[in-house]
C-alpha cells in the first residue's frame, strides 16, 4: 500500500530558508568547537582530543579479551620448545599455513630430558593465515597460542602488535620456528608432564615392580 | 638601485607590474590556494568529529607541523600519477579546459587593490577604471573551462555536468551583475580603489551596511559562481560521479581543483573589495593611503585577513548544507535573486534621486 508522507506546511518564515541556515551554522559549529574525548578509548588514550579517532601509531588500539592474534610458538619456563612436532596443527589447519619438519632419524634432541621430538622446521606464512585458531584447540601440548597481548607480563610499548602484522616482501611474512618462539614468549607449563614422564621411566627402570598384598 | 630610476616610465611599468604579478600570483595567492585545500579538510574533519590530515610535515624528519606539510605532498602526488587521456575524448579541447578552468580565476586578480602603497607603487597591479567590468568579463570566462571539460570528455556525466554549470553559471552572473550596481550607484565611479575610498571613513559607510541586500545576494551568486556547496551541481559527486572532471586524472584534475579554490579567493577578494572596506580598518589611521613600507604592509594583511574570513565561511557553508535540487537553483536565481535585485536598484535610484534633490 502506499504510504502518503505527509509534508509539513512551512510557515514563510521557514520557507525563506533561514532558521534552517541558522540552525545549520549552529549545529556545525558546535561540533567544530567540541573537542570531546573519547570514550571509547579514554582509559587507553588520554590525550586523544577528537572523539573516536584512534592516532595509531602513537596510540595503541586495546586489545579485547578473546582476540585472535597471530599464532606463535611458546617455550616454558625452561626456555624449552613445548612443540613436539606431532603436525596436528599442520594437519587441521583450514589454509594450510603450517608447515612442519619434524627431527627425523638423525634430527636435533628436544631441548628438554624424556621429551621425543621436536620440530626441526616450524613454518607459519602470516599471509595464509586466517587467525581461526584451530591450531591453538588442536595442540596437546599446549604449545601454539594466538597472541592475546595481555598476559602477564605483556609490554605494550615493547611488544609486537599482533593485529598490524606488516612486512616488505612475502619472504619476510613466512615466520621460521626461531621467530616465533621469541614472538611467543614463554608460557608456564604448570603440568610439568616432562618431569613426570621421566620419573614413571625411571620408575620403570626399577623392575620387578612391587606389588601390593591386596592386589594378589 | 640607481639601473631602477634610469629607466624610463614605460620601462618602470613594466618592470614593477612583472614583479607584482610574480609576487601576488606565484608567492601569494597559489599557496593560499594550496593551504586553503589544507584548511578544507581540517575544518570539514572537525565538524565531522575527525581529525583530518594531520602527519605530513617536514619530508624525511618526524617534524610533523599539523599537517602543514600536506600541500607539498599533494603536489607529488598529483604530478607523479599517471596522466591518463581517455580514447573517446576530443583531446585539444580535452587538453584546453582545465588551464581556461584555471586562469580566468587569477586574471581576476589583477584589479584588485590589495593594499594602498607599497612603497611609492601603488598595491594594485593594473589599476583599470572599468575593473568591475573586467571583473564580470573575466568571471564570465570561467564558465568556459567547465563547459569546455564537460564537452570534451564525450561521456555522459561530465556532459551533464558541463550542461548544469553553464545554466547556473549564466543565471546567476546576472543576479551577481544586478546585484553590484547599487554599490556603483553610490560609489559613483567603477574603479575599484575608489569604491575602497568611499568606504574608508568609518564601519557605518561600509557597503554590507549600507547595501546588506547586495552584499547577500552577491555573496549567494559568488557560492554558485564558484560552484560550491549547496550550489556544487556541476561537479554533484553523488548524481554525476565529478561532474565534468570525472574524465580527469593527474595534474589536469588538479587544475580543476586548484581552480575552484583560485577563484574562490577571487571572489572573496571581490567582496571584501566591494562591500568590506578592502584593505582599511577605520582607526589608527589605517584609512589612509600607507606612508611607509610596513603600513603597506599591514594593509595588506588586514586585506589577506578579511579575505580569510569569506574563505572560511565558503568552507563552513561546504559542511553545512545539502544540495540544492536544479529546479530548486534555477528558481532562486531567476525568480527571487533578480527581481530582488531590480528592486534593490530601483529603491537605491529612489532615495539617491530624493537625497540629491535636498
Amino acid at each position: 500500500m502506499a504510504k502518503v508522507v505527509k509534508r509539513p506546511k512551512l510557515s514563510l518564515f521557514e520557507r525563506l530558508y533561514l532558521p534552517a541556515l541558522w540552525n545549520g551554522f549552529k549545529v556545525t559549529l558546535r561540533h567544530f568547537l567540541s573537542w570531546k574525548k573519547s570514550g571509547v578509548y579514554e582509559d587507553k588514550n588520554k590525550d586523544n582530543k577528537f572523539k573516536a579517532t584512534l592516532n595509531y601509531p602513537e596510540e595503541l588500539w586495546t586489545v579485547p579479551e578473546g582476540f585472535r592474534g597471530a599464532p606463535y610458538l611458546v617455550s616454558d619456563q625452561d626456555g624449552a620448545t613445548k612443540c613436539v612436532s606431532c603436525q596436528l596443527c599442520e594437519f587441521v589447519c583450514p589454509p594450510k599455513a603450517i608447515r612442519i619438519i619434524p627431527p627425523g632419524e638423525d634430527g636435533e634432541e628436544a631441548h628438554r630430558e624424556g621429551s621425543e621430538k621436536m620440530p626441526k622446521k616450524f613454518e607459519i606464512d602470516m599471509l595464509r593465515c586466517i587467525f581461526c585458531g584451530y591450531c591453538e584447540e588442536v595442540c596437546p601440548e599446549e604449545a601454539i597460542y594466538l597472541a592475546k597481548d595481555y598476559y602477564a607480563g605483556y609490554d605494550e610499548n615493547l611488544m609486537r602488535r599482533d593485529y598490524a602484522l606488516t612486512g616488505q616482501s612475502r619472504d619476510e611474512m613466512i615466520y621460521d620456528k626461531e621467530k616465533l618462539l621469541e614472538h611467543g614468549g614463554v608460557h608456564n607449563d604448570r603440568i610439568k608432564k616432562w618431569e613426570k614422564k621421566q620419573k614413571d621411566a625411571d620408575a620403570q627402570e626399577t623392575f620387578p615392580v612391587e606389588i601390593s598384598p591386596k592386589s594378589q | 638601485m640607481e639601473w631602477i630610476n634610469n629607466l624610463t616610465p614605460g620601462q618602470q611599468f613594466a618592470l614593477f607590474s612583472l614583479v607584482k604579478i610574480c609576487v601576488a600570483v606565484f608567492a601569494v595567492v597559489l599557496p593560499m590556494v594550496a593551504y586553503s585545500v589544507v584548511a578544507e579538510r581540517r575544518i570539514s574533519a572537525w565538524i565531522q568529529d575527525r581529525v583530518g590530515p594531520n602527519r605530513v610535515g617536514i619530508p624525511f624528519t618526524n617534524i610533523k607541523l599539523w599537517g602543514l606539510g600536506q600541500p607539498v605532498a599533494d603536489g607529488v602526488k598529483f604530478i607523479l600519477k599517471e596522466d591518463f587521456t581517455p580514447a573517446h575524448v576530443r583531446k585539444v579541447y580535452f587538453w584546453l579546459a582545465p588551464a581556461v578552468a584555471m586562469v580566468p580565476a587569477l586574471l581576476t586578480l589583477a584589479v584588485i587593490p590589495f593594499g594602498s602603497k607599497l612603497g611609492s607603487q601603488q598595491a594594485v597591479i593594473a589599476n583599470l577604471n572599468v575593473g568591475i567590468l573586467y571583473t564580470f568579463g573575466i568571471v564570465s570566462l570561467g564558465v568556459y573551462g567547465i563547459v569546455l571539460a564537460g564537452y570534451a570528455s564525450n561521456s555522459k556525466y561530465p556532459f551533464l555536468g558541463g550542461i548544469r554549470s553553464s545554466a547556473q553559471m549564466i543565471s546567476y552572473e546576472i543576479a551577481m551583475g544586478m546585484s553590484v550596481v547599487p554599490v556603483f550607484m553610490l560609489v559613483g565611479d567603477l574603479n575599484l580603489g575608489k569604491v575602497i575610498s568611499y568606504q574608508a571613513d568609518g564601519f557605518t559607510s561600509w557597503l554590507i551596511f549600507k547595501q546588506p541586500l547586495a552584499f547577500v545576494i552577491f555573496l549567494i551568486a559568488a557560492f554558485a559562481e564558484t560552484n560550491r556547496l549547496p550550489f556544487d551541481l556541476p561537479e554533484s559527486e553523488t548524481e554525476l560521479v565529478g561532474g565534468y572532471h570525472t574524465e580527469y586524472s593527474s595534474m589536469k584534475f588538479a587544475l580543476f581543483f586548484l581552480g575552484e579554490y583560485a577563484a574562490m579567493i577571487a571572489v572573496s577578494a571581490m567582496m571584501v573589495v566591494l562591500f568590506l572596506g578592502g584593505w582599511t580598518l577605520p582607526f589608527a589611521g589605517l584609512n589612509e593611503p600607507a606612508t611607509s613600507i610596513w603600513i603597506g604592509l599591514l594593509q595588506v594583511g588586514i586585506f589577506i585577513g578579511k579575505l580569510l574570513l569569506f574563505m572560511g565561511l565558503f568552507i563552513w557553508v561546504r559542511w553545512m548544507l545539502p544540495r540544492f535540487r536544479y529546479d530548486q537553483l534555477m528558481d532562486l536565481g531567476w525568480k527571487r535573486f533578480v527581481p530582488l535585485a531590480l528592486a534593490n536598484i530601483v529603491v537605491t535610484a529612489v532615495v539617491l534621486y530624493f537625497l540629491n534633490a535636498k
